[in-house]
């Protein structure tokens, strides 16, 4: 991968002169790029990772993983009804998986009711769909790479040789 | 009270900066580029190996050489990455940290009154062991030649008693490092006067020019070599303490003697955590060093465009700028942008008495705090100038 990536992998926040700094390149050279990936995709878009059961006035939201087993039709392919379902706004997560079930499916929604509701509703009367198992997810411990716990650091003494 | 402390160590300099350490230990909020150790925290997959080890009753002694099975992965890993043979069973001394390794070969080798040349600037404890080991360290100052070492200053300094020479390449405290052909200059003097070269090679996996040539690949020169090396830096682990000791088998021999009796065998734990790091680690190391190298570029284009003249650091995670502009002498600057700035870099002179006209710092920090303890350092000089 390209350094300017990795780099904005892990920081979206450094800015492109203080990347053309670390690359040693000009910082023309490192907009220009930015925007090539921007305009091919490669770069999707800029988000934070937020801890949200740290914000004491957020509501808790409820998130469940669904397993969802789907009956392969003629002409329909797997795309095709992954895209009715991962168009949903309560949808965050939509994977075609191996193995027992087809697609994995996490939702997001106000409460218990709320995700219940959508599944019940919007997922199951879904064309082409056999079966559904939903699992609640109790605790996230990680997102993204992010331990969400804590920040790791080193504590290592403040001056040495 | 009766004098307890021998005459030998009441000889030994004190360090000069331990007041301006305890200085920065006892302040909060400072931005240190002070530390000579990395920011990673060691790698996952090398922490659980030595947490497995316990769980599974991992809690003995193992031998005084060290572990067999990380003896010959350090073997293995050296005739692959740089076809060195060093056999497992008489060639290779595990040691807590190259720090024991280098007193080991020093006391290991010296007759009362034989001398070690130093290249200066250089790491704290190179002189002091020296002498406490009842050599007498030759310092040559490389200041003239961008602190690197010239196979001319070398010759020049080396009389009948000269015995061995210290290398320490990518340095601690300058970052500067040699290329394959200009180890050839050196090893030829080396050579010509018999002289054994203790070659610390802590920092050798964090090269970003060139690559690392170990001294002892060069042809002819294993036999006179003791290589020093250690998993502190590269992978993360100067909590482990865990180095080794690669040379002729004499040396080795004489080295484990006194390893036995002072240290018998460094912690089970860590040997195992170190294993694993050769198997498992160097995934680790690349990343960080691709990312060391992305802060010197950032920390050598700032310091020079804020006045703080500094030539590219080869290697290592040290910038060794020179203060000059700021007309102020290594000490007053480092105590007064601690004091005023909350930004604690270290004196050159801790590294030789001469270099006050130097700071070293350190680059092992997060880019956020890098930037920020810069402009804190701009700030700072715009204002004392």
């Amino acid at each position: 991968m390209d350094e300017i990536l990795e780099i904005l992998e892990k920081n979206a926040l450094v800015t492109p002169e203080e990347i053309a700094k670390m690359l040693k390149k000009k910082p023309e050279a490192i907009k220009e790029a930015i925007k090539k990936y921007e305009k091919e995709g490669i770069i999707l878009k800029y988000k934070t990772v937020i801890n949200k059961d740290l914000i004491k006035t957020e509501e808790p939201s409820v998130r469940a993983l669904i397993e969802v087993n789907i009956a392969p039709q003629k002409d329909i392919g797997f795309d095709k009804i992954a895209e009715r379902i991962y168009s949903f706004p309560e949808v965050t997560d939509c994977c075609l998986i191996s193995g027992t079930y087809d697609l994995l499916v996490i939702v997001e929604g106000k409460n218990l009711q709320k995700v219940s509701q959508f599944v019940a509703e919007k997922l199951s009367c879904l064309e082409n769909i056999r079966g559904i198992v939903t699992h609640f997810l109790l605790k996230k411990y990680k997102e993204d790479g992010v331990i969400l716990k804590h920040r790791e650091e080193n504590k290592r003494i403040a001056i040495s040789y | 009270m009766k004098d307890l402390v021998s005459e030998k160590v009441k000889q030994m300099h004190p360090s000069g900066i331990r007041a301006f350490f305890d200085l920065v230990l006892g302040m909060k909020d400072v931005i240190s580029l002070g530390v000579g150790e990395p920011d990673f925290v060691t790698p996952w997959q090398i922490r659980e190996a030595g947490i497995a080890s316990l769980e599974e009753g991992f809690t003995s002694y193992t031998s005084n050489k060290g572990l067999y099975k990380l003896r010959l992965t350090i073997s293995q890993y050296l005739k692959n990455k740089y076809g060195l043979d060093y056999c497992p069973d008489e060639e290779i001394l595990i040691t807590v940290g190259v720090s024991e390794a280098l007193d080991l070969v020093l006391r290991s080798i010296i007759n009362p009154g034989d001398k070690i040349i130093i290249p200066e600037p250089c790491y704290v404890s190179y002189g002091p062991v020296s002498e406490l080991a009842g050599g007498i360290p030759v310092y040559i100052d490389t200041s003239k030649n961008n602190f690197k070492l010239t196979p001319e200053s070398l010759e020049k300094s080396i009389d009948k008693k000269a015995k061995a020479i210290i290398l320490n390449y990518p340095t601690n405290p300058t970052g500067v490092s040699y290329t394959k052909k200009e180890l050839e200059e050196i090893k030829k003097i080396a050579l010509k006067y018999n002289l054994l070269c203790i070659s610390d090679e802590v920092y050798g996996d964090l090269t970003y020019d060139f690559t690392h040539t170990p001294f002892a690949t060069l042809p002819q020169a294993k036999n006179s070599t003791v290589y020093l090396d250690g998993f502190s830096k590269s992978y993360a682990m100067t909590g482990w303490r865990v180095g080794f000791a690669c040379g002729p088998k004499e040396i080795i021999a004489a080295m484990t003697k006194i390893h036995q009796y002072t240290i018998m065998c460094v912690s089970i734990t860590s040997q195992i955590a170190a294993s694993e790091a050769m198997h498992s680690g160097r995934k680790s190391v690349e990343e960080m060093k691709r990312e060391y190298k992305r802060r010197r570029e950032f920390v050598v284009s700032e310091l020079n465009r804020i006045g703080l003249e500094c030539s590219k650091p080869q290697g290592a995670f040290y910038a060794f700028p020179s203060i000059k502009s700021s007309g102020l002498k290594a000490m007053d600057f480092c105590q007064q942008l601690l004091k005023e700035e909350k930004v604690a870099v270290i004196p050159g002179t801790a590294f030789g008495a001469q270099f006050a006209d130097n700071i070293r710092i350190s680059y092992a920090a997060s880019f956020d705090n890098l930037k920020e303890a810069l402009s804190r350092i701009e700030s700072f000089l715009k204002r004392n100038r």
